[in-house]
């Protein structure tokens, strides 16, 4: 999985009919440390996520396990909303 | 499946329904020489790895069977604990 950002949201009326009904947020790669990284991805949000709110993301075909991803065109799916991250000293 | 070594650990209390009881870690790739290499990742554990260990895990929807029956949403596991590697370049 990797780490994200919310950064922004996708609207878009013309799109697959199951995909209805699903929320698609822009995320921004960030690393543990919180700097970001490189690329954008749109994924399904399966938790609510806030905008500007750390989240989990999981991508490829493990995103269609995602809650209410079942059989629907999603390759990358929000199924966290990150808390806390604890590194260890010595990185 | 790729080296790694843990170096953090995640706490999510809002997640989806069959991650919950599942341990986040957070996993540095490396190469064979335990340098670093690429960007951190956040990996399910089967295992039971603790901090700074070396593991080696599996990516995208074979990362789930490790769970197998159980269906839990992850494209990283931990699957294995490395005790010695040995890399002979000739």
């Amino acid at each position: 999985m990797i780490l994200a950002r919310v950064v922004g949201t996708v609207v878009a009326t013309r799109k697959d009919p199951r995909l209805e009904g699903k929320k698609l947020l822009v995320l921004k790669p960030v690393s543990p440390e919180g700097k970001d990284e490189s690329g954008y991805v749109v994924a399904v949000d399966t938790v609510g996520a806030g905008f500007r709110e750390t989240v989990l993301a999981v991508a490829g075909s493990s995103a269609r396990m995602a809650e209410g991803c079942k059989d629907k065109p999603v390759d990358t799916a929000i199924v966290g909303i990150v808390d806390t991250v604890s590194m260890d000293q010595k990185r | 499946m790729y080296l790694g070594r843990i170096v953090g650990r995640l706490w999510a209390t809002m997640k989806n329904e069959n991650l919950t009881g599942q341990r986040l870690l957070v996993v540095q790739p490396v190469t064979p020489e335990l340098e670093d290499k690429g960007k951190c990742i956040v990996c399910t554990d089967w295992t039971g790895a603790g901090a700074g260990e070396v593991v080696y895990w599996s990516r995208a929807r074979e990362a789930s069977y490790a769970f197998f029956p159980e269906e839990v949403v992850t494209d990283a596991t931990i699957v294995g604990i490395v005790d010695s590697l040995h890399v002979k370049r000739t």
